[in-house]
């Protein structure tokens, strides 16, 4: 291993410029000229846009320009897209309503967009957008889920009948159907997914430049994927051509998903600036990040398992009902489908699985990917189920789970839900974490706990997820509209240090060490001499960005790749200058030598032959500097077992995490210290899910829960220190050997602390967020 | 409109500001010092924590105008030239931090602890005390490592 090289927890490069107040995020890029955007915004859930009358606003102190949705049509832009197709039952595309970036005609979620008011400074127009007098013809709103296709609801799309965006039937209906009718046993679980709001610490912020020289928009944006923003605002929002378009995402404060998509205020800002020709800014406050953000979750299901005798199960069938807001987020659709019916198989071989998941239209925000994606929800279902059906058998939980694990010789495993797993060994991790939270001793604690009035409750999960999405064939065969590949660029200077241009984007990940590390390690350059580079489409060459926990699986293989390809043409300069024939050059740890013999060259004297190629291999290109990609065969499947143990007062109903245990398989470990830390954050991401968070909608579609006031966010002494190990194995078709880990936590987490807190009361089930009243009240009926 | 005059990071610094300018908005806006951030609204979320006059503070909840004639330090005040300081060395060391927004707050929050409950902080201390900082990367787990360790590193 080389120093600082793979499997090395090296300190973070990118901390010190965090740790000193230097970071760069979009705020705080401030440029001569700007001007300030504030959005006016539908204080009504579903209203008629009857009149705007901006005349007032116009007219007040510092206002540049107030614009409304027919400023934008009349411009050709937008509306914002939603890039993947499912197929509804009847054999037609989703229901995809016009999205307008502002709205037009009618509103549809408190929130919406309704004008954009630019002014010299934050506080003008913050003033002017109170001025902006709008006629709303304010409409019934439906903002329950489990209501929203029902009839006699208010019709939100004309195009969508039923509120009903798709109905998605996936598996083999009469073999399940079968399968639950000869069954010794069916366990059925209803639950609810709840709705979360991402809230990422750094809100949603874009800066727009127009430069009238180059006709370019350069856009500052918190964005996750700087190349899909700028593809999408081109292709399809209509904002400039692809290569009069500059998208920057620079420190980026979190992510989780929320930053993934194309938002109304990132094309309005672009679009703005080039119509005022002024540098336009603007930040969200946290209430408007509530009020905005693409929200996460919010499912209600119904799930059944069949078993036999022994409890082995048979079949799967579950009922989905589906929230996706008020408009198709950018992959709005697909959250609820592919990245949750093709998880449904979990851990286990259960032969036949059915799936009909109903996704519906509410007066609320937009729903999209939220850490996990649809993982965590078919995860939360399907280990709540399987605790259910271990009562219902009698079983201990880890022991149901264990006589359904996919045996670890039985990869690759296909799943009757398209996903062919390709490696794991399920039962190794929940042996190692049976044993890290020593699982044997919990009656003691139980009994000991009881003595003192507490009631003790442990909970398992054990989950697989789905990263990395790939190849991008498959993305296409489902209706994706884009590659899922990535790319990267090494290029070495003619010094001698080393620019790693990537694809993906870092926003807490920690790409600038983990993917130096692994650049330090094939090539044998120091750290120090490595930067990695994200986050600019005019810096890096392309890329999709960063999500589903794809950087490393993805991206981190592109850049390998790219660095094979600078040895490989090392070697014909060193075979050159060494005067030895290429098939006797050797590369190690940064050298190219003359098998055999100590002739030897280092890497950096090659890449400055290469530049300053006076003495060269004839017809070779000068240069040392290489670009590749990666689309892999497959997608990512790391997987593990969670044990939460709780403790409860049944007086309080409060709920004390007294253990958490995780063990995890995400293959290689590239910076272990790193990995960790992307596991504590998001099991901390799934207990909030269980234990705190939960978006609310009154019935006429006021959101209650629009501040940190209202919404509970985990805190430090709502949580434990964690128990962390790994059981890895190699997955065949990834060449570093590495599966993502950046979303696990967050799957793994929402089901292990249910199972423990009903578990603890002796209940069949809890619905998220088990607050202190719902459980208190549970408590009492259990007593 | 007002002039405000105070010490920021051990400098005299004035401007005029609206009477309805926030400390954290001066500090950002009139003196560029934008790594003291704004994360919410509600004085919840604690990435505005600076000190005034040897106090944590969020910097979102006081005016300017308070801040006239106090000594204020923010994260920019903290390392000595290239050398960190002691606390900001424990979060790098203890990777306390990910994608770096609530760090500057946490930091100056993690000073504050440390003066008021001295250098030797258990587990149960810190996370309490940790109540007013919102992280949603790291799950705090190295949050608390890193304070303990940086209260211990300031006893030197």
């Amino acid at each position: 291993m080389a120093e600082n090289g793979i499997g090395a927890s090296v300190r973070r490069k990118e901390d010190n410029r965090f740790l000193i107040g230097k970071g760069n995020y979009t705020d705080d890029i401030s440029v001569v000229g700007q001007t300030h955007a504030v959005f006016v915004r539908s204080p009504h859930a579903h209203a008629t846009l009857n009149r705007i009358d901006t005349s007032a606003a116009l007219a007040a102190p510092g206002v540049v320009a107030v614009f409304t949705g027919d400023d934008l049509v009349a411009d050709g832009i937008g509306p914002l897209i939603c890039g993947v197709t499912v197929t509804s039952d009847d054999g037609q595309p989703h229901r995809a309503p016009r999205h307008p970036a502002l709205a037009q005609g009618k509103v549809n979620y408190v929130g919406d967009h309704v004008a954009v008011v630019i002014a010299e400074t934050l506080a003008q127009a913050k003033d002017a957008a109170e001025l902006v007098v709008v006629d709303y013809g304010v409409l019934p709103a439906v903002t329950n889920t489990a209501d929203a296709s029902q009839p006699g609801q208010p019709q939100i799309h004309n195009e969508a009948p039923n509120n009903v965006c798709f109905n998605w039937p996936f598996g083999e209906k009469a073999a399940v159907e079968a399968a639950f009718a000869s069954a010794h046993k069916v366990s059925t679980l209803e639950l609810v997914n709840n709705r979360m709001v991402t809230n990422a610490m750094e809100p949603r912020a874009a800066l727009g430049e127009y430069n009238s020289g180059t006709q370019e928009i350069t856009l500052h944006l918190t964005t996750q994927n700087p190349h899909v923003h700028r593809l999408v605002m081109s292709a399809f929002n209509n904002l400039a051509p692809e290569h009069k378009l500059r998208v920057v995402g620079p420190d980026v404060g979190g992510g989780f998903g929320v930053k993934i998509f194309v938002y109304a205020e990132e094309l309005v800002v672009g679009w703005a600036c080039r119509k005022v020709q002024r540098p336009v800014k603007w930040t969200a406050d946290r209430t408007e990040a509530f009020l905005s953000d693409a929200h996460g979750r919010d499912h209600v299901a119904t799930a059944e398992v069949a078993m036999d005798a022994e409890g082995h199960f048979l079949a799967l069938r579950v009922m989905t009902q589906a929230n996706l807001g008020a408009y198709l987020s950018t992959f709005g659709t697909m959250v609820p489908s592919y990245l949750y019916a093709f998880l449904l198989a979990g851990q286990y071989r259960t032969p036949l699985i059915y799936s009909e998941v109903k996704a519906v239209f509410t007066n609320t925000a937009p729903v999209d990917a939220c850490r996990g994606a649809g993982r965590p929800e078919a995860t939360y279902l399907l280990e709540r189920l399987v605790d259910i059906a271990a009562a219902d058998m009698g079983l201990d939980p880890a022991e149901i789970r264990r006589r359904n694990y996919i045996p670890k010789d039985a990869f690759p495993y296909q799943t009757p839900v398209v996903q062919c797993y390709d490696s794991g060994d399920y039962v190794a991790a929940l042996d190692k974490a049976l044993a890290l939270a020593d699982y044997a001793g919990f009656p003691a604690r139980a009994a000991e706990a009881k003595a003192r009035g507490k009631r003790r409750g442990i909970g398992l999960s054990s989950y697989v997820e789905a990263c990395g999405i790939a190849p991008s064939a498959a993305v296409g065969q489902l209706g994706g509209g884009v590659g899922l590949w990535e790319s990267a660029q090494v290029r070495f200077n003619p010094t001698g240090n080393v620019q790693v241009f990537t694809g993906t984007h870092s926003h807490g990940q920690g790409h600038e060490t983990t993917f130096a590390q692994l650049v330090t390690e094939l090539l044998g350059v120091p750290i120090d001499s490595i930067e990695v580079i994200h986050g600019d489409t005019a810096r890096t060459q392309f890329g999709m960005g960063t999500y589903g926990s794809r950087s490393l699986a993805v991206g981190g293989v592109a850049i390998a790749k790219a660095c094979e390809k600078l040895i490989a043409k090392g070697k014909k300069i060193a075979a050159h200058a060494l005067e030895a024939a290429e098939s006797d050059i050797e590369f190690a740890a940064g050298n190219f030598t003359v098998t055999g013999t100590d002739k030897a060259m280092s890497i950096a004297a090659v890449a400055f032959n290469a530049y300053v190629p006076h003495s060269y291999p004839e017809g070779l290109e000068p240069g040392f500097d290489e670009n590749a990609f990666f689309d892999p065969m497959n997608f990512s499947f790391p997987a593990g077992t969670h044990i939460c143990e709780v403790e409860v007062d049944p007086d309080t109903g409060e709920v004390d995490i007294v253990r958490y245990s995780a063990v995890d398989d995400f293959g290689k470990l590239i910076n272990p210290m790193i990995v960790e830390g992307q596991v504590h954050g998001g099991i901390v991401h799934g207990i909030g899910q269980a234990l705190l968070e939960g978006c609310r909608y009154d019935s006429e579609g006021q959101l209650l829960t629009a501040s940190y006031m209202d919404y509970a966010m985990p805190r430090a002494d709502n949580v434990p220190s964690f128990d962390v190990d790994y059981a890895p194995t190699n997955p065949p078709h990834n060449p570093l050997g590495v599966k993502g880990c950046g979303e696990a936590g967050a799957i793994g987490a929402p089901p292990a602390v249910i199972n423990a807190i009903v578990n603890a009361l002796g209940i069949r089930h809890l619905d998220m967020p088990a607050t202190p009243e719902k459980v208190w009240r549970a408590a009492q009926q259990a007593a | 409109m007002p002039t405000v005059k105070m010490q920021v990071n051990g400098k005299s610094v004035s401007g005029e500001v609206e009477s309805r300018t926030l400390l954290v908005q001066f500090l950002r806006e009139n003196l560029h010092l934008t790594g003291t951030h704004i994360g919410c609204d509600t004085s919840q979320c604690g990435a505005c924590v600076v000190h005034v006059d040897g106090k944590s503070v969020k910097s979102c909840t006081m005016l300017a105008v308070m801040a006239d004639g106090c000594a204020v330090t923010t994260i920019e005040g903290l390392a000595s030239g290239a050398q960190l300081h002691p606390m900001q060395q424990a979060f790098m060391d203890n990777h306390g931090l990910q994608c770096g927004f609530c760090t500057p707050g946490m930091v100056m929050t993690a000073l504050d602890i440390v003066n008021r409950n001295g250098n030797n902080l258990d587990e149960a201390t810190i996370r309490k005390e940790l109540e007013g900082n919102i992280c949603r990367c790291t799950g705090y787990h190295n949050i608390v490592k890193s304070v303990q360790a940086g209260a211990k590193a300031m006893e030197g």
